[in-house]
């Protein structure tokens, strides 16, 4: 599935779904429509808006930062991948391939090993870090952000890291839970 | 002397982060504006300022949160705090379960319930009616999630209906973000 983009307007402003027209999130969970779920949905369109905008706030920022629109695609595909949710990363790869796909950066979203002579020593650390928070939250100490620090990554640059990593990972939770939500009708 | 907490309580502790928080007086219009800064502004947290270096997702995200958690209809608050609660536990963020097991216990006053969350981490036995909720969002926020057909049919059958059950879908899944924010952004400590 693709998003949504108006014609008239630049790649990276939100766009909110118009009042008939699925979010990503319920295109993904393959909500039918006239189900319980759909109508349960009816009642939420608040929330499934301002989701579909965190997805665009942080995949396709007007000001990326260190982290650029491909860079955070790749690392989407890849958490997708942790997920274990293949049409999220299918969503994911689109997005890199819009975004500009590199060799290095398919590796990276295809969750292979890092220590590549194409990938830079900070990206390695980004991509740590982006495993980390996806696999092994809890885990998450003090000393890993002095390493993301040491490796050259800025600190608004680690919350732009954390708050992709937290969005994919809140989204593929809402997915799964609607798909078994929506099976069990 | 201050002091790092890593065990699961009701108190509150402070937040203490591991990267410099945006400074209120430098901070940009995008920054001041994502914020909700207005001239009545007192003291806005530490953990507020942090996410400010990110202004973008900091502006969709706070109503997302505060829609989930605090929107009218559907799920008890006191279940979707209970959902909450599950989401930080499984991601060991204690300053999220503080926050949120007070908010439980103000809503309940069953302290008893949170205590024995505490003592029983994700293995914690409730009441039906908690523990069917409690499995759901613990499951659900595993990584990669791992809630299945059984655990939907457990919330059918203590009545949660079909908007009750998104609501904690989504409880749960707001606190696969938060948590990774808070509890890898920074630290609970006590003065």
């Amino acid at each position: 599935m693709q998003v949504k983009h108006h014609s008239c307007m630049p790649v990276w402003s939100p766009i909110l779904p118009g009042k008939d027209e699925m979010t990503l999130i319920e295109n993904l969970a393959g909500v039918r429509a006239s189900t319980p779920l759909s109508d349960a949905l009816a009642q939420r369109t608040e929330i499934m808006g301002l989701s579909q905008a965190s997805h665009d706030a942080v995949l396709l920022p007007r000001d990326p930062g260190g982290l650029s629109h491909a860079e955070r695609a790749a690392l989407a595909a890849r958490m997708a991948g942790w997920n274990a949710d293949p049409a999220l990363v299918a969503h994911y790869r689109e997005l890199l391939a819009q975004a500009g796909e590199t060799p290095a950066l398919a590796a990276v979203a295809s969750g292979e090993l890092v220590a590549s002579p194409a990938v830079e020593a900070r990206f390695a650390a980004i991509i740590r870090h982006a495993d980390l928070l996806t696999r092994r939250t809890r885990d998450a100490r003090k000393e890993d952000i002095t390493a993301l620090i040491a490796a050259g990554v800025t600190e608004p640059d680690i919350v732009r890291l954390a708050e992709l990593a937290a969005f994919v990972n809140y989204q593929a939770r809402v997915i799964a839970g609607l798909r078994l939500l929506g099976a069990a009708a | 002397m201050t002091r790092v907490v890593h065990e699961f309580a009701a108190t509150v502790p402070r937040w203490s982060p591991y990267v410099t928080p945006v400074e209120l007086d430098k901070a940009t219009p995008e920054q001041r504006d994502a914020m909700q800064i207005t001239p009545s502004s007192k003291g806005i947290s530490p953990y507020v300022l942090t996410l400010a270096h990110d202004p973008e997702s900091l502006k969709v995200r706070s109503p997302l949160f505060n829609t989930i958690m605090y929107g009218k209809g559907g799920l008890s608050s006191a279940e979707r705090e209970l959902g909450a609660v599950a989401a930080s536990i499984v991601n060991s963020c204690v300053y999220c379960v503080a926050v949120h097991a007070a908010r439980f216990n103000q809503l309940t006053k069953r302290p008893e319930v949170m205590e024995t969350i505490f003592a029983g981490g994700v293995e914690a036995e409730l009441e039906d009616h908690h523990q069917a909720i409690f499995d759901f969002a613990v499951k659900l926020s595993q990584s990669p999630p791992a809630a299945g057909p059984a655990e939907i049919a457990a919330l059918r059958d203590i009545g949660l209906s079909e908007i009750e059950i998104l609501d904690l879908i989504l409880s749960a899944s707001i606190f696969g973000w938060a948590n990774r924010l808070m509890h890898t952004l920074g630290e609970p400590v006590r003065d």
